[in-house]
């Protein structure tokens, strides 16, 4: 009788003492792995590093030296910001629409289907076809077609032109749009229950928009927020397609990660870090705004 | 009974009478043609139109194709001979296909110095270590902040959640102190312990893991399951789809894992160390830097057919309901 009672009471005592053995390989590495780096390398953005010595303390320095004397700050913000608020959404919104189209296929299809979705972002090399479709020269494919056809008579300059340059660069950012997020809603929409739809169409629902508004993006939610995440992520930290170069022509499609990618090649990590934290502090906020949205759907 | 077979039969007629009601066409001789209309098709979808499929599925198959461009020319990029490699503009379908390259390969692969085979068993041990690693790892966290309540938990979730937005570019310099500190260099240890921790997976596994039933955890703890049971015995088997879906992406970010960084052993090294040292002698090995593009790939494509089908078969099968 007694022991029983100690054992209960052990067992009320500790009664989440197996979290330690589920959360803490994770939550150890996590810590030392992740968060650790990251906090100390924002730091870094306060001092003057290049890599090889000690940092040096210079307080907002960084900071200063990045809001007054770049001359490209302002530029690159507002480059980030045309080319990421066009390029984030249309992938997302590509990203969601294949997939969810995917989705209705039947399986067999479907895997197939899938595979050839897929398979550049398996395989790569899409920058060297891209590069041989937009080689500027007469000999670039789609160059030597158009005169071939005669509509043109001189190459055009694909990464010269500025008023192709951002057309251009948003329907190349859209082939890595079918990459692992593509995978994740795909998972996710055969996730959803199929007796939802059921219920819904006794309910009332009756064309695949409803359906698809009022059943399943709501049962998906965390998957989206997951994947806008993501695309936040990767459209504050956007730069121009490698066929443009970089710094591309005239400055034009210069975006904050290709300036900080520049910075961190004459190794000021400092600096770097500083824009970087800016950027970080973009994708919060934007990521706020964009939860309180996706938390709004389906009602 | 002579009652209801009058009745059937008064039916009948008045069926009949509704097709006479139609206009009948008449033949050369006066008499009416009855031509029933048949359905072409059958077409029993919950709130689908056929026309509205069939729109999709050519939009999926035009889509398709463009995407298997970049495929199509790695191939044949593989299988061109030398003075074809170098054509400008380069041809998309080779002309004179060979498989000098794969030979080639498997020619400097049988004189490296360290056997091809170790480089390659070494990068699959360590994918399927991390693979695993990883997927066990996530998993189990997900499993907690999912279903379990504990002080804390919140703040851990939206730490994760702020993790995946993180991209320090000094983290990496950071990052190899903290390791080269920890763990003795030239050895596994510095490449598998940091897959521990990985949000993006985490983040998938929880999210499936929400969907989850929790009535069944209930039930399974009220049957005296133990959490571990109910972790290893209910939680993983019903989320299956999920971590197929992680498998099949840590296995692709893990197959080509660079060693270089904690490993200068040249027997430890991966297979990326062996295939290095073989295609970046000079330009004429271009046509074996095809042939090992397309060789790398295997592993991934294999890994992708084998869960994407299991990802089917389960949801095909799964009737998990509250």
């Amino acid at each position: 009788m007694k022991k029983q009672l100690f054992s209960y009471k052990f067992k009320r005592k500790f009664k989440n003492l197996d979290l330690l053995f589920f959360l803490g390989p994770y939550a150890v590495t996590f810590f030392v792995f992740t968060i650790l780096p990251v906090v100390v390398s924002y730091f870094i953005a306060f001092t003057q590093f290049n890599t090889m010595e000690f940092p040096v303390w210079v307080g907002l320095e960084n900071y200063r030296r990045l809001f007054l004397e770049e001359e490209y700050f302002m530029l690159c913000l507002q480059n980030s910001f045309v080319l990421a608020s066009i390029s984030g959404p249309l992938n997302y919104a590509v990203a969601f629409g294949f997939a969810w189209v995917l989705n209705e296929v039947p399986p067999k299809p479907r895997t197939v289907l899938t595979l050839l979705f897929y398979l550049p972002s398996m395989s790569g090399g899409f920058d060297v076809i891209m590069n041989m479709l937009l080689s500027s020269d007469r000999y670039g494919w789609i160059n030597s077609f158009l005169i071939k056809v005669g509509v043109i008579s001189d190459p055009i300059q694909w990464g010269q032109t500025e008023e192709l340059m951002l057309p251009l660069a948003i329907i190349l950012l859209l082939y890595g749009a079918l990459g692992a997020q593509f995978l994740v809603f795909l998972s996710s929409l055969q996730g959803v229950d199929r007796s939802l739809y059921e219920a819904g169409a006794v309910d009332g629902i009756s064309n695949r928009w409803q359906e698809l508004y009022y059943i399943t993006l709501p049962s998906i939610k965390g998957q989206l927020m997951l994947n806008a995440i993501l695309t936040i992520t990767a459209a504050v930290n956007i730069s121009a397609p490698s066929i443009f170069g970089s710094p591309t022509y005239n400055y034009k499609l210069y975006t904050l990660s290709m300036l900080a990618a520049d910075y961190s090649g004459r190794l000021e990590m400092g600096y770097v870090t500083a824009i970087s934290s800016i950027m970080l502090i973009i994708s919060v906020t934007i990521n706020k705004i964009v939860q309180y949205l996706i938390g709004k759907i389906g009602r | 009974m002579t009652d209801r077979y009058s009745e059937q039969q008064s039916v009948k007629k008045r069926k009949k009478f509704v097709i006479f009601k139609r206009k009948p066409k008449f033949d050369e001789e006066g008499n009416p043609i009855y031509v029933k209309k048949k359905k072409l098709y059958s077409y029993h979808r919950l709130n689908r139109t056929f026309t509205g499929d069939l729109v999709l599925t050519l939009f999926l198959l035009f889509g398709g194709i463009f995407m298997l461009f970049p495929l199509v020319y790695t191939i044949s990029n593989s299988l061109k001979p030398l003075h074809e490699q170098w054509l400008f503009p380069p041809n998309l379908i080779v002309k004179n296909p060979t498989f000098d390259h794969y030979i080639d390969l498997f020619n400097f692969m049988g004189n490296s110095l360290v056997p091809m085979t170790k480089y390659l068993f070494n990068s699959l041990f360590l994918c399927v270590a991390c693979t695993i690693v990883t997927v066990l790892s996530c998993s189990m966290c997900a499993y907690v902040i999912s279903k379990r309540e504990f002080k804390g938990q919140t703040a851990l979730f939206k730490l994760i959640e702020l993790s995946l937005m993180f991209s320090a570019p000094a983290s990496g310099i950071i990052n190899y102190i903290i390791v080269a500190n920890l763990n003795p260099v030239d050895s596994y240890w510095p490449l598998i312990v940091p897959c521990l921790a990985n949000s993006f997976y985490m983040y998938i596994l929880k999210n499936f893991m929400d969907t989850f039933p929790t009535s069944i955890l209930e039930a399974a703890r009220i049957d005296g399951a133990g959490e571990f049971r109910i972790f290893w015995q209910i939680v993983m088997p019903g989320c299956k789809p999920a971590w197929m879906t992680v498998i099949l992406f840590a296995v692709q970010g893990y197959w080509g894992m660079d060693t270089g960084a904690f490993v200068f052993k040249e027997e430890m090294k991966g297979i990326n160390a062996g295939i290095n040292a073989i295609t970046s002698v000079s330009v004429q090995r271009a046509g074996v830097t095809g042939a090992v593009g397309i060789l790398m790939m295997i592993v991934p494509l294999v890994t992708f057919i084998i869960t994407q089908s299991n990802i089917m078969e389960t949801m095909t099968t799964s009737g998990m309901k509250d």
